[in-house]
Order: structure tokens, then C-alpha cells, then sequence
């Protein structure tokens, strides 16, 4: 039965594709898909859901990344289950709702697959039992509602609130997972079970208030409080039935959410009170005060948010179990009348044609039936008796009583929940009177009418439940509620009672002084608004916000720009610089005592050696000294690339030396074949003072890296050779420890390796798609080229040179797991004696005789080395273990075979496949067209061409 | 007794060689100079290598040298090519 939790997370997600799909089939069909996916995952809960009612907290988990203390962990307790039924609950309305709110020309399957991800990454969060995933969901909010506020791509307006809601989310959730790593670590453990059971070492560790800075940081953008809150207004450029789900029932949710998760953990101590309490206090004032004042229905309704979240996040700061109690309480009752009250205004606004309540007037005419489900739903807002957000105001202002009888400074409290109570009675009678009545609308685009009845369906229900909630709490919200408090507490419920009246209470007072002071404040609208736009309304938070943004990426800019924007010379200055400074500052102290030798004897040098040294020092200052001549001094590196292959193999190290010589090969036909189009001369670019900076510079990292090669060799060292010379044999069947260590040891480096090689071969092979090069017609003297394209001894040659250069291939795969050799360097023999039969016979003639295309080779040698490392999966060992044998063999012998050697086969075939894709590429650059490849008709059409023109 | 000696004989000239080969290759002083002058370098590697490997009885060079042999003339024909034909693959 748990492991319907993470069915239940899973499934929008699969739902999302669904629906991507299904749009494409009719516009009604993705609807329907989400609306059957919501009711699914609430079916899932069912089961559970029984179970939490019992008393239980359900727990399912699986490893993932044990290392990190990242685990799969879903939890459902009555917290998660109270918000798992509000995400799906509402969400499943919302469903309903959108079908008829999208016009005609919005497409459907992407506005639901938005939606299903959000679902699935909110019941993700909620149901979290790791920390670390929670964080990981918690991101997945943030992108899917970027993603859902920009849905209208269009509209600029819509693109910008998209985009500073994801930047304030997107930084709170870093915040966030700082928050919670440090967490993490203070407990021990990411599990919320340890976590909330740790909460006394918590509280004692010095961690505690990094950690709790960091989590409100979340907490407070994702739930706009102050001073976060200015991207909730702006992100009602979304589609209405996005703002009735995110913005006021789940995702804003999701950071007092967090402040429910963690109460037990963090809060009960002087900063958590002094923090969460003041802010709360900020929003909930601003938020209302504000909201009478917008013009815009879903701005007020945004405002209004914003208020009623700086409510919620006040309740949790007060920090009493009561005050908690009530914090849950209103939550549901929220999520319930400002759903309603944002369908409400986006019926009004698909039906009247604007969202201006300076425009709208006397709707109740033509719509009387939205209009008395709104006024319903803006009543509970206002909280008015017997209403569900009467209660939980109630119960609201009564802890800000109890608060400032138990401390003399906290007196300011029922002040200011009572001006905030009559502003909200204010702002939701502007909602109605403004939007319903007020004489005959007179400026309205076309003529309102009722909506068709289902998309007044989900309105009725939740004004429904406002209503039934509002008379019969007990009955109604209770059990969840009760269920919901105790998970949030984790601990026995305090004493409290759920009815409509409880006599003659101060709170009561509050209440009905707000109700007349909201009334008050209605009656005086006018000048308010006038002394509003003189005073606060000049302050603009997006201003600031944009100011702000573009401060930052100035820096930034500015930062890249002194860093390496303006050349590559100093990008590699300022590196190569703080290389040397680096080394210099570590060798300081032996160069000042002129200890840099260390203890062990120099080997005298031999003749062999000195003439080869001899002969790298004048390749590497030739090749520096002739650069302009750009093939001179590709000759030259060519001697530094043949002696430092010489080098490797005197220092005992033929894999390299093997390895340095085939690329070495390749190299020098890569750069042939770019020199074609490339002037033949540089010219002088450089000043001289800049020359002898540059000269300075490299002879100072010369020197660096020669001094510390020279400290490191004199001394004695132990490396971690000794280990993989040790177990090379018994742990990868191999005696060529180089080639174990490739293909075995670090055979995920290797296939990783591999993998980015293919992606550059494919990148490369799309930039040069199309692209035509002219050739030059003679060469860097101005002769023209020779007419003998392909000479004959050297076609006739080369020809049979393949055959050979393939078995040395062959022979250097298979001896290379215990001896010098390996794929790599075979793959490289097998590209080179391929290149130069295109070299000595040309494309026109050796193409259509290689079978086939290159690309698919780099992809079978890709899966066949994955498949290797998979195939260990099968007999229960981790990824890339490698099996071996020893086999005997009739003719050929012992022989020790390892399934690292299949593995090698795969970096073959990838290694031949880049390098002819990108060199045969970069040759077919000039302008002319080739044969495609395979097929014996093809070599008949070529042989036949090449007798009648021969070729080119 | 005689093989040390005529190891040393051998090393002495074939780095001498190794030097000569340099010299032409840095004087040129035309291009198909400076080929043959790296063509002459490769052919003194696969010498110097397989010396190598008889004076330290292992045959762990024999590759090394192989490859020298199969590659440097891949080398001198790329390099060859392009002076006649600019082009080298076409």
C-alpha cells in the first residue's frame, strides 16, 4: 500500500506527457487526459489516506545516492495528506475550469502538460520524506510555474513576470538547499522523521541560525512575504486558472508549507519569533493595504494574497501550538474561498472582456448567479460570520490578544490585525460593489452574460465548502484539520474548539470592529485613493527590481569583461599568471633556503639523450620562430611531437608513446587540411613591447613548471602506482596497468570520455553541414597545382598498406589488456590507414568501397561499451566490472580475455568514427560534390564516371 | 663482448645522424628539404628504438617503432600532398 506514494507522485508527471501528446490528437482530449490523471492520483491516496486516518504516518523508501544522504523518500502524515488533497482536490477543478477558460487559439496540450508537472512536483514536495528531494521538488515548483505564468508567450508582460518570479523563487530555493544541507548536517541525516526528532541539537547547534536564515529565505520568497512579495503581483500575467491553482492554493503555499514541516524543528526560540512573527506582521499590513488600492480584479486578489499568506506566516511565528493550529486551519479555508474568488474574477473577466473594476459596474444584471457565488466567496474573505474565513480569522485575532497579554510590546498586534481585518473587509467590498453593482456598465468591450454552467461548477463547489465549513466546521474541516495540526505539531493536540460562536470574546470585538472599519474605509475610498497615488503609489517594486538585476549582470559583465572578454591572449595571461603565482608562493621557502633539490641522486645523462633533448629544445623554438610560415612550423612541431613520443618511451611509458605518436599522425593531417583554407603566411600582429610581455610570461611558466618538476623528482615519493600495479591482474584480469585503468578502473571516465568525443564529432559534423570553402587555384608562390591528382605508385601502395595497417590494428586491440596497445590507439591505426587511402586515392574512389556510413559506427561503439558496462548489472555487480578468463585456443594459443576487451571494442569504433567524420568532413570543404556512400551500384556509377572524366 | 661496443658505435652514430637530419631540416632550405629531413628523422627513431630495445632485451619498443615506420610515411605523403596539391583529402 506505501508504494502507492511515489505511484501517486509519479503519475502527473507521466500525465504531463500524455497530455502533451494527446493535444495534438483534438483540443479537448488533453483535458480529459489531466482531469482522468488528477483522478487517479487521488484514487492512490485513498488507500493511504485511510490509513493516516487511523493515526498512521505512512513511509516509503529506496536508496538512490546513499553517499549524500540522498534516498527516495515519500512520507504521508497529516500534514502531506491535507495538502496532497488540496493539490489534486483543486487541481482537479481546475482542470475543469481551464477547459472553458482557454480560448480557441491557446493550445491546450502544452497549457496541460504545465499543468500536470506542477501537480506532480508539488504532491512531490509535499510528500518528501528526504530532505535533498524536497529541495529538488521545491526547484521543480518554481520552473513548472515559470513555465505556466509565461503560457501566453506572447505578451511581453507575461514573459517578465515569468521571469522575476523564477529569479526571486529561483534564489530563495538556493537559499533553500543551503538551508537544508546545513540541516542535514547539524542532525546527521536528510530524513524528516530524524530531523524532527532532532529538534533540541538543533536548536543547541551554532548551525542553527545560518540554517534557519537560509530556510526563511525560501520560505519567505516563495511565499511573496516582505520584502519578496512584489513578484506575486506580477505574475497574474498568467492565465487565470494558473493564478486560482499556484498563487493562491498550492505553490505559494508551499513556504508556509515549510514553515508547517519544519515548526517542530526550528521554531520555539527568540530568532525564529522575532524573524517569521515581524515579517508575517509586514505582509499581512502591506498586503492589505495595498490590495484596496489595485485596480486590477487579480491584482487586488493577488495583494489579497499576499495579506492572507503574511497571516498565515504570523500565526507560525507566534510560535504557540494554538497559534499553529490556526495557521493550518487557515490555510485550507484560504486555498478554499481565493480559489473561488480568482475563478470568480476570471469569469469576469472572460465574460465582460476586462479585469478593470474602474471600468466594471452592475454586472449583478447581467450575471446575477457568478455575482452571488462571488460575493459568497469575497464574505468568507472578509470574514464575515458564518463563513469558513470568519473562523480562522476568529481564532487569528484571538492569539494576537493572548500575544499582548503575555508581553507588554506586543500590544501593537490586535492594532494591527484589526487594521488589517478592516482593510481586507474593505477590499472585499470593492471586489463586489465596484465589479456587481454601481449603476449600468458603460465602458465594457462587449456585452457580459452568465459563463456555460461547468465552469461555474468548480465556483459553486468551493463556495460550497466556504459555506458548509463556515456553519458545520466541526464537521466538516475538523477531522483534517485535527489530523493535519497534530502532523505539523508531531505532537499532543492543545485544547481548542471548532464552532461558529464562543460568547463574548475580545476577538469578537476585533471582528465586528474590522467589519465596521472596513465599511468605513469603503465609504472613504476616494480620497484614500487619491492620497495613495500622491504617496505610496509613486513607489515601484518592479523598478527596483529591474534596477537591481540590471546592477548585477553590470558586474557580472564588467567581471567577464576584466577577466577575458576582449582576447584570448589574456584569458591565457591571466591563467598562466596565477599558475606561476600559485607555485611560486608554495616553492617560496625552499628556493629562499636553496633547498629545491631533494635528496635523491641525479642520473647522469647519455649521449642518445642529450642529442634528442637537443633536437625537441630547436623543434619547439623553431616552430615558435617560424609561426608565420605556417607550414615550416608545422613541420617543426612535428619533431617536437615524434621526440616527446621518443621521451615517453625511455621513461618506460610505450602506452603513452604509442598513444603520442597516433595523434600525432592525425594531427598533422587535421591541420593540413585547415592550412588549405587558411592564408598561407601570418601576419605580424603584435607590438614589440607586447611580444617581450608575452615572452616574459612564457618564460616565467617555463621556469615555474621546471623548478617544481625538478623539486618533485629529487625527493622520494610514495604514488598510487603501487596499488594498481598490485591489483591490476587480480581486479582486472589485465597486466597492462594503463589499460586496466582505462577500461576497468576508470572505465566510467573513459565511457564518459567517449560519450563528449561523439558529441563534438556530431557538433562538428552539423557546423561544416553545407558549409563550401573556396579552394585556392595555385599555391603560396602563385604555381599552379599539379595535374597528377592521385600519383600511381603511391595509390597503388597505399592500397596495400590497409591490409597491413589493419592487422597491426587488430594485434595492438587485443594484446593491449596486457601488453602496450588498447582501443584507443587501434582505433586510431585503423582512422589513420583509412585517411590515407582517401589521401592517396581520393573520396571519389574510396568512399562508395567502404560500406556504409561513419555515424552509425560512433554510435554502435557507444552502445556496445554501455552495454558492457550494463551487462555486469545483470550478474548483480556494480556498472563497468569487468569479468576475465584465461582461454586456450587451438593455433593461436593462451590467451587472457576479459570482457574489458568488448568495452575496447566500443572506444574503437568511436574513435575511428569521429576521426574520419570530422577529417573527411573537413576535406570535402572545396566546393565540389562527392559520391555519397555504400552500395556496389554507387561503385559502378563512380568507376564508370572515373572512365569518362576521371574524376576531378 | 662484441655487442655492447657496437651498441655504443651504433647510439653515438645514429644520434649524430638524428642532429644531421635537424640541421637540414631547420636550413631547408626548400620545402621538400625540409620533408626529407623529417622523413630522415622518423627513419632515425625506428633505428634509435629498436637499439634500445636490443641493449635492454625487451621487445616493449618493437611497437613503438612499428608505428613510427607505418605513421611517418602517412606524414611525408600528407606533407607532400599538400605542396602539390594543396588539397589532401579530395
Amino acid at each position: 500500500m506505501h508504494s502507492s506514494l511515489p505511484l501517486m507522485v509519479s503519475l502527473p508527471f507521466v500525465g504531463a506527457l500524455l497530455a502533451a501528446w494527446s493535444g495534438t490528437q483534438g483540443r479537448l482530449w488533453s483535458a480529459w487526459v489531466s482531469g482522468g490523471v488528477a483522478l487517479a492520483s487521488l484514487g492512490l491516496l485513498f488507500g493511504p489516506a485511510l490509513a493516516v486516518m487511523q493515526g498512521e504516518t505512512l513511509l516509503w523508501q529506496a536508496t538512490w545516492v546513499p553517499q549524500i544522504g540522498l534516498d527516495l523518500g515519500f512520507r504521508l502524515d497529516g500534514l502531506s495528506l491535507l495538502f496532497a488533497l488540496m493539490i489534486l482536490g483543486i487541481g482537479l477543478l481546475v482542470v475543469l475550469y481551464a477547459r472553458y477558460y482557454l480560448a480557441d487559439q491557446d493550445p491546450m496540450g502544452r497549457f496541460y502538460a504545465y499543468l500536470m508537472l506542477f501537480m506532480g512536483a508539488m504532491l512531490g514536495l509535499v510528500t518528501s520524506e528526504n530532505l535533498i528531494q524536497m529541495a529538488i521538488f521545491w526547484e521543480l515548483t518554481s520552473i513548472t510555474s515559470f513555465l505556466l505564468v509565461s503560457y501566453w508567450r506572447h505578451r511581453s508582460e507575461a514573459r517578465q513576470g515569468a521571469r522575476m518570479a523564477l529569479a526571486i523563487t529561483g534564489a530563495g530555493g538556493l537559499a533553500l538547499l543551503g538551508g537544508l544541507l546545513l540541516l542535514g548536517q547539524i542532525v546527521g541525516s536528510y530524513q524528516l522523521s530524524d530531523v524532527l526528532a532532532a529538534a533540541d541539537s538543533i536548536k543547541a547547534s551554532p548551525l542553527y541560525l545560518p540554517a534557519l536564515l537560509l530556510i526563511l529565505l525560501g520560505v519567505f520568497t516563495k511565499s511573496a512575504q516582505f520584502p519578496f512579495h512584489f513578484w506575486l503581483p506580477h505574475a497574474m500575467a498568467a492565465p487565470t486558472p494558473v493564478s486560482a491553482y499556484l498563487h493562491s492554493a498550492t505553490m505559494v503555499k508551499a513556504g508556509v508549507f515549510l514553515l508547517a514541516r519544519l515548526f517542530p524543528a526550528l521554531s520555539d526560540t527568540a530568532a525564529w519569533t522575532w524573524i517569521v512573527a515581524p515579517v508575517g506582521l509586514a505582509t499581512l499590513v502591506l498586503g492589505a493595504y495595498t490590495a484596496l488600492f489595485k485596480h486590477d480584479l487579480k491584482g487586488l486578489l493577488a495583494y489579497s494574497t499576499i495579506s492572507h499568506l503574511g497571516l498565515i506566516t504570523l500565526l507560525f511565528g507566534i510560535g504557540t501550538p494554538l497559534a499553529a493550529v490556526a495557521a493550518v486551519f487557515h490555510i485550507m479555508n484560504h486555498a478554499t474561498f481565493k480559489a473561488s474568488l480568482f475563478m470568480a474574477a476570471g469569469i469576469i473577466d472572460h465574460e465582460a472582456g476586462t479585469r478593470d473594476m474602474r471600468r466594471l459596474s452592475g454586472l449583478w444584471h447581467y450575471m446575477p448567479y457568478t455575482g452571488l457565488l462571488a460575493m459568497v466567496a469575497a464574505a468568507a474573505m472578509a470574514g464575515v460570520p458564518l463563513l469558513n474565513g470568519f473562523l480562522s480569522k476568529e481564532m487569528f485575532f484571538e492569539k494576537t490578544v493572548f500575544m499582548a497579554e503575555l508581553t507588554d510590546s506586543a500590544w501593537l498586534l490586535p492594532v494591527f490585525a484589526t487594521l488589517a481585518g478592516a482593510f481586507a473587509v474593505a477590499y472585499s467590498l470593492r471586489f463586489i460593489h465596484d465589479v456587481f453593482f454601481g449603476g449600468a456598465p458603460t465602458e465594457l468591450p462587449r456585452i457580459p452574460h452568465e459563463p456555460t454552467r461547468w465552469m461555474k461548477v468548480p465556483v459553486e463547489i468551493l463556495v460550497v465548502i466556504c459555506v458548509a465549513v463556515g456553519i458545520l466546521p466541526g464537521l466538516t474541516f475538523g477531522p483534517l484539520l485535527y489530523l493535519a495540526a497534530g502532523a505539523t505539531l508531531q505532537g499532543p493536540l492543545p485544547e481548542f474548539s471548532l464552532s461558529v460562536w464562543h460568547g463574548f470574546t475580545p476577538a469578537l470585538g476585533m471582528s465586528v470592529l474590522a467589519l465596521l472599519g472596513g465599511v468605513a474605509i469603503y465609504a472613504v475610498r476616494r480620497p484614500l485613493f487619491r492620497l495613495h497615488e500622491q504617496s505610496f503609489g509613486r513607489f515601484d517594486a518592479r523598478a527596483l527590481f529591474i534596477a537591481l538585476e540590471s546592477a548585477l549582470l553590470g558586474l557580472a559583465a564588467w567581471l567577464d569583461q576584466r577577466l577575458h572578454r576582449p582576447s584570448l591572449q589574456r584569458m591565457l595571461a591571466v591563467i598562466l599568471l596565477a599558475a606561476v603565482a600559485v607555485v611560486v608562493a608554495g616553492l617560496w621557502p625552499s628556493l629562499r633556503d636553496g633547498t629545491l633539490s631533494g635528496p635523491l641522486p641525479l642520473t647522469p645523462p647519455d649521449p642518445v639523450s642529450i642529442a634528442a633533448m637537443l633536437c625537441l629544445v630547436v623543434g619547439a623554438v623553431g616552430t615558435v620562430v617560424l609561426h608565420r610560415e605556417r607550414w615550416t612550423a608545422l613541420v617543426m612541431l612535428s619533431v617536437v611531437g615524434l621526440i616527446v613520443a621518443l621521451a615517453f618511451v625511455k621513461l618506460s611509458a610505450p602506452d603513452l608513446a604509442l598513444t603520442q605518436l597516433s595523434v600525432e599522425m592525425v594531427t598533422i593531417v587535421l591541420l593540413l587540411l585547415a592550412l588549405y583554407f587558411l592564408p598561407k603566411h601570418t601576419p605580424r600582429e603584435s607590438s614589440l613591447p607586447r611580444r617581450l610581455r608575452d615572452l616574459t610570461l612564457a618564460g616565467a611558466v617555463g621556469l615555474t613548471a621546471a623548478a617544481l618538476v625538478w623539486a618533485v623528482l629529487t625527493r622520494p615519493y610514495q604514488s598510487i602506482a603501487g596499488w594498481f600495479l598490485d591489483n591490476s591482474v587480480p581486479g582486472g584480469g589485465g597486466t597492462n596497468v594503463v589499460n586496466v585503468i582505462l577500461v576497468d578502473f576508470r572505465g566510467f571516465d573513459t565511457l564518459g570520455e567517449i560519450t563528449v568525443l561523439a558529441i563534438a564529432a556530431v557538433g562538428i559534423y552539423m557546423l561544416l553541414q553545407g558549409l563550401r570553402l573556396d579552394a585556392p587555384r595555385a599555391d603560396a608562390q602563385g604555381r599552379p597545382w599539379s595535374w597528377d591528382t592521385h600519383p600511381l605508385i603511391l595509390a597503388t601502395f597505399a592500397r596495400l598498406l590497409l591490409p597491413l595497417a589493419l592487422l597491426v590494428a587488430v594485434f595492438i586491440l587485443l594484446r593491449g589488456h596486457n601488453l602496450p596497445g588498447g582501443g584507443f590507439i587501434a582505433g586510431l591505426v585503423v582512422a589513420v590507414a583509412l585517411v590515407m587511402q582517401y589521401l592517396a586515392n581520393g573520396i571519389t574512389w574510396t568512399r562508395p568501397r567502404i560500406s556504409g556510413q561513419l555515424h552509425p559506427l560512433i554510435g554502435i561503439g557507444l552502445l556496445l561499451s554501455t552495454a558492457t558496462g550494463l551487462g555486469s548489472w545483470y550478474f548483480d555487480r556494480p556498472f563497468l566490472t569487468s569479468a576475465h578468463g584465461h582461454f586456450h585456443l587451438p593455433l593461436i594459443g593462451d590467451l587472457e580475455l576479459a570482457t574489458a576487451m568488448l568495452f575496447d571494442l566500443g572506444v574503437l569504433m568511436v574513435v575511428v568514427g569521429i576521426t574520419l567524420v570530422i577529417l573527411i568532413r573537413l576535406g570535402e570543404l572545396d566546393a565540389l560534390e562527392y559520391p555519397p556512400a555504400r552500395g556496389r551500384r554507387r561503385v559502378m556509377a563512380a568507376r564508370a564516371q572515373l572512365r569518362r572524366g576521371g574524376g576531378h | 663482448m662484441i655487442l655492447p661496443w657496437a651498441l655504443n658505435i651504433a647510439f653515438v652514430l645514429v644520434s649524430l645522424a638524428l642532429l644531421l637530419s635537424l640541421a637540414r631540416l631547420v636550413i631547408g632550405p626548400d620545402k621538400p628539404d625540409r620533408i626529407l629531413a623529417l622523413d630522415t628523422l622518423y627513419v632515425n627513431t625506428v633505428a634509435l628504438l629498436v637499439l634500445l630495445g636490443i641493449r635492454l632485451a625487451s621487445n616493449l619498443y618493437f611497437e613503438a617503432a612499428l608505428l613510427i615506420a607505418l605513421f611517418g610515411f602517412v606524414g611525408t605523403v600528407a606533407l607532400s600532398k599538400y605542396l602539390t596539391r594543396g588539397d589532401i583529402i579530395e
